[in-house]
């Protein structure tokens, strides 16, 4: 078993002392030489053509393993954080001896709730640099892992209905465009041209006044970036147990020990909590109090339609976002219930209320039929950024407070813990959102720019 | 949404309320140190169970008052008149 650093404890961990081949990210987090992966089976158009024409079983994309009864690292929560920090630890750093713990099947949390909707366009340099990182990684990631994520980089409108919210737009603008990230205040008259079927006439009820155009951002499917990320992990070592509820976390003399499942206690002494909705419940079983409250996002999904909305459309002011699949459907997402919950049971008021805001943007969508709405939990922290790094128990690491942020940050968030683990520091660009944050009252306010639109 | 049975007006949907949440005990603000503070300001225990909680009726009676909800299944077993904090 390789030694894990902690904070205090080791200069290095000792998989760094082999030099510095051992370690894989230059100081700008950019990986220099990605690890080839050995995958059962690689994914390619002739491979699909023979399997058709032979009807060959594909090899599953990961594995079931026994529990082992230790583990160099354990992560709690199986969605795109946790299995993107896996997958980082083994092909940055060639941390293999992995554990990804998901109490339900892997991306049944919020991973697999989310409207896919991908942007960088937020409001502080620190938010701005973060989720612009994640674009990048995203951008690469089909290739990274050998399986079609579908991302389409189709522009991100974000509406102004009012002075204040036009305003807010030219300061994010600005901000954007000083980290390098493509944002402009469009008007009226351009929007019409991006997007023909939205009603920016001035009798609305809520008139269209400007909006902030964001070129970069777009769509993916998100249970593509789950699997992939999954089997990218498999394929390097890490052990994916679905079907595996932690219980408990064994703390002694500030230090995380060991993990209690449902199928089987695990020692190790780094475990990273990556779940959440539920993010409060395992911080506690650690004693870490966290800054999190837990409310239910839904969201709605149409029946297909002729693509006509080639933009992904997002109105604060009638917190709602729109876009359309690539088979059609339209994919609706809102604001958070009203009050904490940790139930997933959608409302007819929610859907009556979206379904109005739908309409006042595009009149010509009344006769379309939603077919299915859900909810998905969101650890809501008081600044609308995550919280990341170490905590005040030697071992213990949070991914959470991801709030109706979270499936865009997954790359970023996955590269940067596994490189926290590694190095036993909170790599500069989450240095910002560390938990003693609450504590020294050093928040970062994404409010204007997170809490709707996403 | 739920019914959230008011203490004065009865059971009523839940829209018309404003959860205002958790409520944590007040330090005092002379002799609290900053870290107590912020504790009070943001800490949260957010349970996945029974919970007692503090809703307005903003759009009924405008009073509050506590209510011991379940956090998973929305059901209320209790309310009472209680203040704001």
């Amino acid at each position: 078993m390789v030694d894990v650093a902690f904070r205090g404890e080791l200069g290095h961990p000792s998989w760094l002392a082999g030099g510095e081949g051992a370690v894989q990210v230059s100081t700008n987090g950019h990986r220099q030489a990605a690890r080839r992966i050995a995958y059962p089976a690689r994914y390619s158009a002739l491979g699909l053509l023979r399997r058709g024409l032979t009807h060959a079983n594909w090899p599953p994309a990961w594995r079931a393993h026994p529990l082992k009864g230790s583990y160099d690292v354990v992560i709690v929560g199986g969605g795109v954080h946790g299995l993107a920090a896996a997958y980082y630890l083994a092909a940055n750093h060639g941390i293999t001896d992995v554990a990804v713990l998901e109490k339900g099947y892997l991306g049944s949390g919020g991973s697999g709730r989310n409207t896919a909707i991908l942007r960088s366009n937020y409001l502080t340099p620190e938010g701005v640099r973060f989720y612009d990182r994640s674009i990048q990684l995203y951008r690469r990631l089909a290739a990274d892992l050998d399986f079609n994520v579908m991302f389409s980089q189709r522009g991100h409108l974000t509406l102004a209905h009012s002075d204040s919210s036009l305003r807010t737009m030219r300061w994010r603008a600005e901000v954007n465009k000083a980290q390098g990230v493509d944002s402009e205040v469009i008007g009226p008259a351009e929007i019409k041209r991006l997007a023909p079927f939205l009603d920016v006439s001035a009798d609305a009820r809520y008139p269209v006044l400007g909006a902030l155009w964001h070129p970069p951002g777009g769509i993916i499917r998100h249970d593509a970036v789950v699997w992939g990320y999954a089997r990218g992990a498999d394929a390097l070592g890490v052990h994916l147990h679905q079907n595996t509820e932690v219980t408990g976390i064994d703390v002694a003399e500030g230090r995380v020990r060991g993990v209690r499942t449902s199928r089987g206690d695990i020692a190790t002494r780094v475990v990273l909590n990556a779940t959440a909705g539920w993010s409060s419940l395992i911080s506690g079983m650690a004693g870490v109090a966290m800054p999190v409250q837990t409310f239910p996002l839904q969201a709605a999904v149409t029946e297909p339609v002729k693509p006509f909305l080639s933009t992904v459309i997002v109105s604060g002011t009638l917190h709602v976002y729109i876009s359309q699949t690539d088979r059609g459907e339209l994919v609706f997402g809102a604001s958070v219930d009203p009050f904490t919950s940790y139930s997933m049971r959608g409302s007819l008021e929610f859907i009556e209320g979206l379904a109005g805001h739908v309409l006042e943007l595009m009149p010509a969508l009344t006769k379309v039929r939603v077919v299915r709405q859900w909810a998905g939990l969101c650890d809501m922290t008081p600044d609308f950024s995550p919280v990341m790094g170490h905590t005040p128990v030697d071992g213990f690491l949070v991914d959470v407070g991801w709030g109706t942020y979270g499936f865009k940050a997954g790359p970023v968030s996955g590269e940067a813990m596994a490189q926290c683990i590694a190095s036993g520091q909170a790599p500069e660009i989450i240095a910002a959102f560390g938990l003693e944050r609450f504590t020294e009252g050093l928040l970062v306010g994404e409010k204007g720019a997170a809490a709707v639109g996403h | 949404m739920i019914l959230l049975p008011c203490v004065w007006c009865g059971p009523r949907d839940a829209s018309e309320f404003q959860h205002v949440g958790e409520t944590n005990a007040r330090p005092d603000p002379a002799a609290a140190t900053p870290v107590q503070w912020r504790g009070y300001l943001y800490l949260r225990g957010n349970p996945c169970g029974w919970t007692t909680e503090t809703w307005y009726h903003r759009m009924g009676c405008r009073r509050y008052f506590k209510a011991e909800r379940h956090t998973e299944t929305n059901e209320v077993r209790a309310v009472y008149p209680g203040g704001r904090r």
